[in-house]
């Protein structure tokens, strides 16, 4: 039991670890893609231009190929990292693997086969065709990387989202799987529609804080500065788009998660206790000896908005919003009127009725028992959306980490609050304060410090969001139907631990690989 | 043929004149290699074996034992 324990504890740690690891390169790929395309749209139109100067469309070609040559650096390196995430699928999570059929299958084979086709082509066309094709064709190809990139970030979306809000299926007793009923539901539900958009607009914010970033040690080093303000002006554009998208679409993704996932809603805002206007945490110090059901505060300290959550998740000032208590107990008020949810212990009690009736269909299929099998069909249909509680003994274990949700949601606003601000302060001064770039605090520029301590930021800020999307909706797999410690496979802990730190050892080798070719790159940069 | 042999030698000329590609694509090399011929084969085997109904039983069993 102790080593089951242990395999689970591990194989969590080992995905988490290589999902982030692979996250750090995708961003970068998605973000810096748009910003080389628009580069090159602009070095186009200055060349078929007959009248621009020479110098200027030497300069735009010089800054397109310098930042596409960083665009490489980051995509040799980053490719193939996530496919270790399904080999971890099929080893430590063979039983969720199975369960989920082709909805999970479908959209990664699609990517799988779109990326390489993408790759193969565009991609090389970016890099080896400059003399080979002409400038109207090489441009379309970057846009086409750049694009394909963000397409084959759909359907890994689609297969995210769907175990964060599963539609579009009809679980199949006989195949001991679920079965896409509606290709169409999966691959445009509301909540991968809106995990896209929230993901590529916060990947155009971090490139082109990334961007940002290198430029501000040119100036502060005094190099290259036409070139800097140059590459400043494209991402800043693109990264205001893409910050004021990130705040839109994570706005609508708190009503999503209020509506489907409220138990991580209320885990993200450490709100035990629902109330109506409820406020919002700016900043805050959780009570690490709260529990559920008992009657202390949940908070050491805060900073609160005044109704600021009732209106982020509810889109009204007065809105009830449950705690984690209130969902428990099955408790929630909307539209005035104070209605029941399912509480927590019928939950468990469904779920257990939903695995009764599928021992019990296996039972009448093996005695060839039609109407057997119909009864407890049926039976299983009624009840399988609570399928999962039923492997819980008591209604915490379905209870994600207050403390893991908490924290990165509220790094993630904090941070996020200071990409909009840099980049739209970035904008203004780029485009009609230029002079305030050199302005200087006891002798030291303001400006490019800061622009180089933006990059980290904008990456801390993107794991915080998945930390929150994934460590909030725990302990499901597949929310509400299979929790993780169903979605294991019978494997020894040994050999996860084993192959965590291998994996360990090899993406940090290519961390400092990315980064110390990038350095070099950026240092050496004639 | 003519097509194919231009497709060839566009991405034979590519890789030629590369300069920083080639660490890349030595770092490339690599990690497919340790990711495919290490891990893949000596640590990710599947677990579940047999036609799609022998699949579909461990699941059953490892799902309603538990």
């Amino acid at each position: 039991m102790n080593d089951i324990v242990t395999a689970i504890d591990w194989s969590r740690a080992q995905f988490a670890m290589t999902a982030m690891y692979h996250w750090l390169f995708v961003p970068l790929t998605l973000g810096l893609g748009l910003v080389v395309a628009i580069m090159e749209t602009i070095y186009a139109k200055k060349k078929l231009n007959p009248d621009t100067p020479q110098t200027e469309v030497n300069e735009w070609l010089d800054l397109t190929k310098f930042w596409m040559r960083l665009f490489g650096i980051n995509f040799a390196i980053g490719v193939a990292t996530g496919i270790v995430l399904e080999f971890e699928f099929g080893t430590n999570w063979s039983n969720y693997s199975w369960f989920v059929g082709d909805i999970f299958g479908a959209p990664l084979a699609i990517e799988g086969i779109f990326a390489f086709f993408c790759e193969s082509t565009f991609f090389a066309v970016m890099f080896f065709g400059w003399e080979k094709f002409s400038i109207r064709q090489h441009c379309a190809a970057t846009w086409l990387t750049a694009f394909g990139a963000s397409l084959s970030a759909w359907w890994i979306l689609v297969a995210n989202s769907w175990m964060q809000h599963p539609v579009g299926m009809d679980f199949d007793p006989d195949q001991m799987r679920n079965v896409m009923t509606s290709f169409v539901d999966v691959a445009l539900s509301p909540t991968a529609v809106n995990k896209f958009c929230h993901v590529i607009t916060s990947s155009w914010a971090l490139g082109a804080c990334f961007v940002i970033s290198v430029s501000g040690w040119y100036l502060l080093r005094g190099r290259h500065t036409q070139f800097a303000i140059n590459s400043i002006k494209v991402a800043g554009i693109v990264g205001m788009v893409g910050i004021i998208g990130t705040m839109i679409t994570g706005d609508s993704s708190a009503v999503q998660v209020s509506q489907d996932q409220p138990m991580k809603l209320a885990a993200m805002e450490g709100l035990y206790e629902g109330k109506q206007g409820a406020d919002l945490i700016g900043f805050g110090i959780l009570n690490p000896n709260k529990k559920w059901d008992d009657d202390q505060d949940a908070m050491l300290m805060e900073i609160r908005f005044p109704k600021g959550l009732s209106i982020l998740s509810r889109h009204d000032p007065d809105a009830f919003v449950p705690g984690i208590k209130d969902i428990i107990e099955g408790r929630d008020i909307v539209d005035g009127k104070e209605i029941n949810t399912v509480n927590y212990n019928e939950r468990i009690l469904r779920g257990r009725i939903a695995q009764k009736a599928l021992r019990d269909y296996n039972q009448a299929r093996e005695y060839k028992d039609s109407i057997g099998m119909d009864n407890a069909r049926a039976k299983l249909a009624k009840h399988y959306q609570f399928f999962g509680y039923g492997y819980f003994g008591k209604v915490d274990e379905a209870i994600p980490s207050v403390a893991m949700t908490f924290y990165p949601f509220h790094i993630m606003v904090i941070l996020g609050s200071w990409m909009l601000a840099f980049l739209l302060a970035t904008v203004w001064i780029v485009f009609r304060r230029r002079e305030w770039i050199g302005y200087r605090i006891v002798g030291h520029p303001v400006y490019p410090w800061l622009a180089i301590i933006t990059a980290p930021i904008a990456w801390v800020c993107s794991q915080c969001g998945w930390i929150v999307a994934e460590l909030g909706r725990q302990p499901w797999a597949i929310q509400d139907i299979m929790p993780v410690q169903a979605a294991i496979s019978s494997v020894g802990s040994g050999n996860v631990k084993l192959t965590f730190f291998i994996f360990l050892f090899l993406f940090t080798s290519l961390l400092v690989a990315e980064i110390g070719i990038m350095l070099k790159q950026i240092k050496d940069k004639k | 043929m003519k097509i194919l042999r231009e497709i060839f030698l566009f991405y034979y000329d590519g890789f030629r004149s590369m300069t920083i590609g080639r660490t890349l694509w030595m770092i490339i090399a690599i990690k497919l290699f340790v990711i495919f011929a290490i891990l893949r084969v000596f640590f990710f085997q599947p677990t579940l074996h047999g036609s799609d109904e022998e699949k579909a039983d461990q699941v059953r069993e490892n799902l309603l034992r538990q």
